[in-house]
């Protein structure tokens, strides 16, 4: 689906379904540098199983125009704004990664409009390393690599992919490739930035689900504890050897864990 | 900042794609040697029909045993993903049959394998799709080719059997300047030699035959997408961004972005062209792959002893090896092929036809077949043999001749090698 915001073009992925108002929808978050297709699996599913799907592509990402936004909070508030052109009074939230803070952020300024929240691969302060940001700055692929590895479980190169015939690091790599100048900065300052969290996660009225992987680098399981334990009703799914890219690295335990919530 | 590093080469050959089987501790990849797969439930396999969940149906689409060689040779090469095919001929009608319709148009290097020659000027004629061949010498000829309905530029990484470098950093160039994919053919040089994708390559196949498997014992294929090119931005595959009606109206670009082409390729070109790697070969190619790292320094070192030998012999008229300083593209071989140029080259022999008849019969180590990139050494005489439908004009465009004469260098002791080419050079120069 394409529409205009503010003037420019922004794009969800609805898995090949017209919106149906009856509906309830379930909004699909990305994290940094990445875009829809990072949902493949689980917004198709949803999208086929009695739900309207929006994977949504952030400003600058994929194929909504750009500037990328320069933090969590325009991040939520660009949500938002997607949601009222739709006439979405009401959703369901679903974010990974920089993507968990921007759903997180969204259930705590318009909690009106947020049914339920997931957050996967999530912690709080969500920091980045002065190296990782300095590379990402100045348009390194050595960011990429970074993004790339530390996304990872670290026995993703040493084990087989649940998608048959796919190199996940490859596939990061790709995406990562086909973003624009900035964009990558941008997002992981955002992350960085990023200081309302346990804030936030105490003005959430709806109910949390965390999605978390053991064995993730990026954001360790310990890192969600505190925004968990601000919030009034959530809970916490642990994905024992998965990594940061858990819809990849662990599709179906994911898949399953979200379907568990939305029923 | 020192940044992560990925594995190296040499340990991704080893174990790429494949952990421990889960089911029973076997460290070695199991030949899961079975057409299909038990669902858990009924709404299980419908969300394995509708790509809502991951994993295995029906062997013609995905094998656990062929998924481990699609990912390992996807790690080596640096690609989103591969698909193993029935063989390297397969691979290359994949990826054409994944892009083209009747109507498009390919422009290919002139200095092709024989089948792939066959494929693209004859056989693919009959479906509507047309070829320009041009020489992988030179890249503006590729340009110069290129028509509105052109879809894809292919050439080999070296030549069969001139072994012509293929220059794909500028290839590429003039293909990405024109909306187009860069295919190339990586049989001869393998991941460990080249990495075409680096250089600007889109897609690439292998003949996993070769090199890959070294053993000679299996027929099979990769097809491997590097993931980078931009089939929307392209606007000349609707294929890959316009809704099918032959898999519920996906657009398989907006489906999954990097992944569209193996997507299609995989879910079309699998299930109804059907041309799929059988588990045990899948197997069979994974040993080899395993070793390639080791096998192909000795190749190339052989290769070199071989080379000097035959430069050396008054018997032979020319050699055709990229790293001879006359080969016309020994420069372009320095800068892209910096481990060496591959343990396949050819020569030609004074004497013409028949006394390339006598060399080939005299041989006792060689042996006289249709294979290259075998561990056993090889020999061809590619103007009655590889490249025999070829018009004489198409194989002097080809580089070849009456008496070229073609090796695949094989790991036996260089020194048995060269005692049997001298008997062999020997019996050609008797009257």
């Amino acid at each position: 689906m394409e529409l205009a915001l503010s003037g420019r073009k922004a794009f969800a992925y609805t898995a090949a379904h017209a919106f149906d108002p009856n509906l309830c929808t379930i909004v699909f978050v990305h994290g940094a540098g990445l875009d829809h297709s990072w949902w493949g699996l689980q917004s198709r599913y949803f999208g086929y199983h009695g739900y309207n799907v929006l994977a949504v592509d952030l400003p600058g990402h994929g194929r909504s125009e750009g500037p990328a936004l320069a933090n969590v909070g325009e991040m939520a508030g660009w949500i938002f704004a997607l949601l009222k052109e739709l006439k979405i009074e009401k959703t369901i939230l679903v974010g990974h990664s920089m993507g968990s803070l921007i759903t997180l952020e969204f259930a705590a300024r318009y909690p009106e409009s947020a049914e339920k929240i997931a957050l996967i691969g999530v912690a709080y302060p969500m920091k980045v390393s002065d190296g990782f940001l300095d590379a990402a700055r100045r348009n390194d692929p050595a960011a990429y690599d970074m993004e790339t590895i530390w996304g990872h479980a670290p026995q993703v190169p040493f084990s087989g992919n649940p998608n048959p015939g796919m190199w996940m690091y490859g596939d990061t790599l790709a995406r990562l490739a086909r973003l624009g100048p900035g964009v990558l900065h941008t997002d992981l300052a955002a992350c960085n930035g990023y200081a309302a969290g346990v804030d936030s996660a105490a003005k959430v009225k709806c109910p949390a689900l965390f999605i978390l992987g053991a064995r993730d680098m990026m954001t360790p399981p310990k890192g969600a504890l505190a925004l968990a334990k601000a919030m009034a009703d959530s809970r916490t799914v642990d994905i024992g050897p998965s990594g940061h890219s858990l819809m990849a690295e662990a599709p179906d335990a994911t898949l399953d864990a979200l379907i568990g919530f939305m029923a | 900042m020192a940044g992560p590093k990925y594995p190296g080469f040499d340990t991704l050959a080893l174990h790429a794609g494949q952990s421990p089987d889960p089911a029973t501790g076997a460290r070695a990849v199991p030949i899961y040697q079975t057409t299909s797969y038990v669902f858990r439930d009924t709404a299980h396999a419908a969300s394995l029909f509708n790509m809502e969940r991951a994993g295995h149906v029906y062997s013609r689409i995905s094998n656990p045993t062929v998924a481990v060689l699609e990912e390992r040779m996807a790690a080596l090469e640096g690609g989103v993903g591969a698909i193993a095919t029935a063989s390297g001929q397969a691979a290359l009608h994949l990826a054409i049959a994944t892009l083209m319709d009747a109507g498009s148009h390919v422009v290919a290097s002139a200095a092709l394998y024989g089948g792939s020659h066959n494929l693209l000027g004859y056989t693919l004629k009959r479906f509507g799709i047309e070829t320009t061949f041009v020489s992988p010498r030179k890249p503006e000829e590729f340009r110069r080719a290129i028509k509105p309905n052109t879809r894809l530029l292919f050439g080999e990484t070296l030549g069969n059997p001139g072994l012509d470098v293929l220059d794909i950093p500028s290839v590429s160039k003039i293909a990405h300047e024109a909306g187009l994919p860069l295919l190339v053919d990586a049989t001869f040089t393998t991941p460990y030699l080249m990495k075409p994708f680096e250089l600007g390559a889109d897609l690439l196949y292998h003949s996993a035959t070769k090199f890959l498997g070294g053993h000679g014992i299996a027929i099979g294929g990769v097809l491997v997408d590097s993931g980078r090119f931009d089939w929307e931005k392209s606007g000349k595959f609707p294929q890959l961004t316009a809704p099918y009606a032959g898999f519920h109206n996906m657009d398989f670009e907006e489906e999954s972005g990097t992944r569209a082409f193996l997507l299609r390729a995989r879910r079309e070109g699998l299930r109804d062209f059907g041309a799929c790697m059988a588990p045990m070969t899948a197997f069979h190619i994974l040993q080899g792959i395993e070793t390639l790292h080791l096998r192909m320094p000795r190749h190339v070192e052989s290769t070199r002893k071989i080379v000097s030998f035959l430069s050396a012999n008054p018997s032979v008229e020319k050699i055709l090896y990229p790293e001879i300083p006359d080969h016309p593209d020994h420069a372009l071989a320095k800068k892209l092929l910096p481990k060496g140029c591959g343990a396949v080259f050819s020569f030609d022999i004074k004497g013409g036809r028949e006394a390339g008849r006598r060399f080939i019969e005299s041989l006792r180590v060689f042996s006289h077949l249709a294979n290259v990139g075998d561990a056993k050494s090889l020999v061809i005489h590619p103007a009655t043999t590889t490249h025999y439908r070829m018009s004489d004009e198409d194989l002097k465009k080809a580089g070849i001749g009456p008496g070229t004469i073609r090796l695949s260098i094989g790991l036996e002791d260089p020194e048995d090698l060269i005692g049997d080419l001298n008997l062999g050079l020997r019996a050609a120069a008797k009257r």
